[in-house]
């Protein structure tokens, strides 16, 4: 017997009570698979079926047991964002939209960066006001150029209640090494890009694409926050 | 090797105490309150409901899971022992690589070591901290992570998580002191997977045993363990470190050998594991029903050890009472002559051990009995 059959034999063997739901599942997964496909075709033609749990629920109640709190207001968020990115020894500044360039341009200087890693699609305006920054777009495949001293990305969303962000690869993020190589990681957060809850996070965000969730910066790197609003 | 005779040489290096002792504070101290954040203790109950739930569906979780990786080009792969699953690792790697690690609890159980996986690792060999069925997602809550082109993940069959959403509540679990871990990477796709046993399906089968394989490996029993912090990871073998550790390590691989035997007991039972474990293990409650197993199985052998013929001679002396009050009389006026300025503090021979660290105070010349006797 080979290994597969042989654990899969002595787990059923130990859950004894479900081994007839055990052995049912699989045809059961199956059909799921194709009504979320079937869903998802209306979406847009090629379209990944979303997971079970992140489609639409009837009613409050979470599988997972948990119950969803009411919302807070939009201002109470931001707020609350910001103390907890402070409270976990992130710097973060608050800028209104046309302010990024002024402000990143400032912190640079102040951690003296040569060369600044930019993802592809990164907005150009955030980087526009750099002078003797070099400018090194990271490569896609190979990640960054690893002399950067700082790396400047977007991110996908924020979560209000535990101070993170979380990137997913997109536009303007980058590879996970992108924003891991270099020490500095400068991070443009909208104000409408935080969400409330690590259940609101989950809910947003897709599961297919490499997510990265910062709550802290890794030991010996340094995480800035530029909190954008208006 | 006995976890008292391993953990000897580690208890008189006082700096890595210390260390041990800070670095657990320091996790502690983020919570900055007491029994953390509010709502913790709902989280702990779903943390325990999620995990037993995927553990009595174990098998039907574990086929969504292995579909998934599939679907989304990567493979599964299987491995019954430590040795399979390092043969299994060894031939996935591309030739002439040298792999980047992310440990993990798996990793150092069956024995993988390597350099730390950089930023630009090509190719790394990651403990995983979840996997998820319904997707096929790798989870793992490391900051030293680039995800590399080449990924192949290591996980105990039990580490599966059945839904996306159940994240929500297993990752805020990690962290002792509440939050999000300083940080979480997650992939779906193209994953090489291995999933171990190794003893995991015998602690299933185990009716109160299997509680313990809810485990998450946040290691907050580690870091309030008084043992722990005194003589370190080594004595506690492959297995985790820590009470968990004297757990599950018994308990997938029996307590005949002797270091197994000894984990049981590598515990004072403070019960401080049991009060901030996220996932509700009842740590202390397992490691008592261990101990009786450890007796249960010394029973059977020829020679019995040294408590057995005690025990069997107590219990021979107290199931009649002209005997029990003989005994008594005899054994105190022995123990008397041990005896200095009204405390034992030396015995000779085996019971020394027992005097090493202990005194204890002389009998009286009159036993009770005979003392209410006189009275009446």
């Amino acid at each position: 017997m080979n290994a597969r059959a042989e654990i899969l034999a002595k787990v059923r063997a130990a859950t004894g009570a479900h081994r007839v739901r055990g052995d049912m599942a699989a045809p059961g997964a199956v059909t799921a698979r194709a009504d979320q496909a079937g869903s998802a075709v209306a979406g847009g033609a090629g379209a990944r079926p979303a997971p079970e749990s992140v489609l639409p629920r009837p009613g409050d109640q979470r599988p997972n047991g948990l119950r969803g709190r009411p919302r807070r207001p939009r201002g109470q968020v931001v707020t609350l964002f910001a103390e907890r990115v402070a409270a976990r020894r992130c710097v973060l500044r608050h800028v209104t939209a046309d302010e990024i360039a002024v402000t990143m341009a400032a912190m640079l200087w102040a951690i003296d960066a040569a060369s600044v890693a930019v993802p592809a699609g990164l907005p150009g305006a955030w980087t526009a006001g750099l002078e003797g920054v070099r400018l090194l777009p990271g490569d896609p495949v190979s990640g960054p150029a690893p002399e950067a001293d700082a790396a400047v990305t977007g991110c996908r969303l924020a979560i209000a209640e535990t101070g993170t962000v979380v990137l997913d690869g997109g536009r303007g993020q980058g590879r996970r090494a992108l924003s891991l190589a270099p020490p500095h990681h400068l991070c443009v957060v909208h104000a409408d890009q935080i969400v409330g809850t690590v259940r609101d996070a989950i809910d947003r965000l897709d599961p297919y694409r490499p997510l990265t969730w910062l709550s802290e910066a890794p030991p010996g790197h340094t995480l800035r926050v530029l909190l954008a609003e208006g | 090797m006995r976890f008292a005779d391993a953990a000897r040489a580690g208890l008189t290096d006082a700096g890595a105490r210390r260390a041990r002792r800070r670095a657990a504070a320091e996790r502690a101290g983020q919570a900055g309150m007491d029994g953390g954040p509010p709502g913790r203790e709902l989280l702990r109950q779903a943390g325990a409901a999620i995990r037993d739930r995927t553990l009595r569906e174990l098998g039907t979780h574990l086929r969504t899971l292995e579909t998934a990786v599939r679907d989304e080009g990567g493979a599964v792969h299987w491995a019954r022992d430590a040795a399979e699953a390092r043969l299994v690792v060894s031939g996935l790697l591309p030739a002439g690589d040298v792999p980047g690690l992310v440990a993990s609890d798996v990793t150092r159980e069956i024995g993988l070591d390597g350099p730390p996986a950089g930023p630009h690792a090509r190719t790394a060999v990651i403990g995983a901290a979840f996997l998820v069925a319904e997707t096929g997602s790798l989870v793992v809550a490391d900051e030293g992570l680039a995800f590399p082109r080449t990924v192949i993940a290591v996980a105990g069959i039990e580490d599966v998580v059945p839904r996306w959403s159940d994240l929500e509540v297993l990752l805020r679990l990690l962290p002792a002191a509440g939050g999000l871990p300083a940080a979480v990477s997650t992939r779906t796709g193209g994953l090489q997977l291995v999933l171990v046993d190794n003893g995991r399906t015998r602690a299933l089968a185990d009716e109160t045993g299997r509680a313990a394989l809810r485990c998450i490996h946040c290691g907050a029993c580690r870091d309030v363990c008084p043992v722990y912090e005194r003589a370190g990871p080594r004595p506690y073998g492959p297995g985790p470190a820590g009470p968990i550790g004297a757990v599950l390590v018994p308990l997938r691989r029996g307590v005949e050998g002797a270091m197994e035997a000894s984990l049981p007991f590598a515990s004072t039972l403070c019960g401080a594991c049991a009060d901030v474990c996220p996932v509700k293990i009842d740590i202390p409650g397992l490691l008592v029903e261990l101990r009786g197993r450890v007796v249960d199985s010394r029973r059977r052998r020829p020679v019995p050890t040294p408590e057995a013929l005690l025990m069997r001679g107590v219990a021979w002396a107290m199931t009649d009472e002209g005997r029990y009050e003989r005994t008594l009389a005899r054994r105190a006026r022995w123990a008397r002559l041990f005896a200095r300025d009204g405390r034992i503090v030396w015995l000779p021979g085996p019971l020394g051990r027992w005097t090493q660290a202990r005194d204890l105070p002389a009998p009286p010349r009159q036993t009770f009995r005979a003392w209410w006797r006189r009275r009446a």
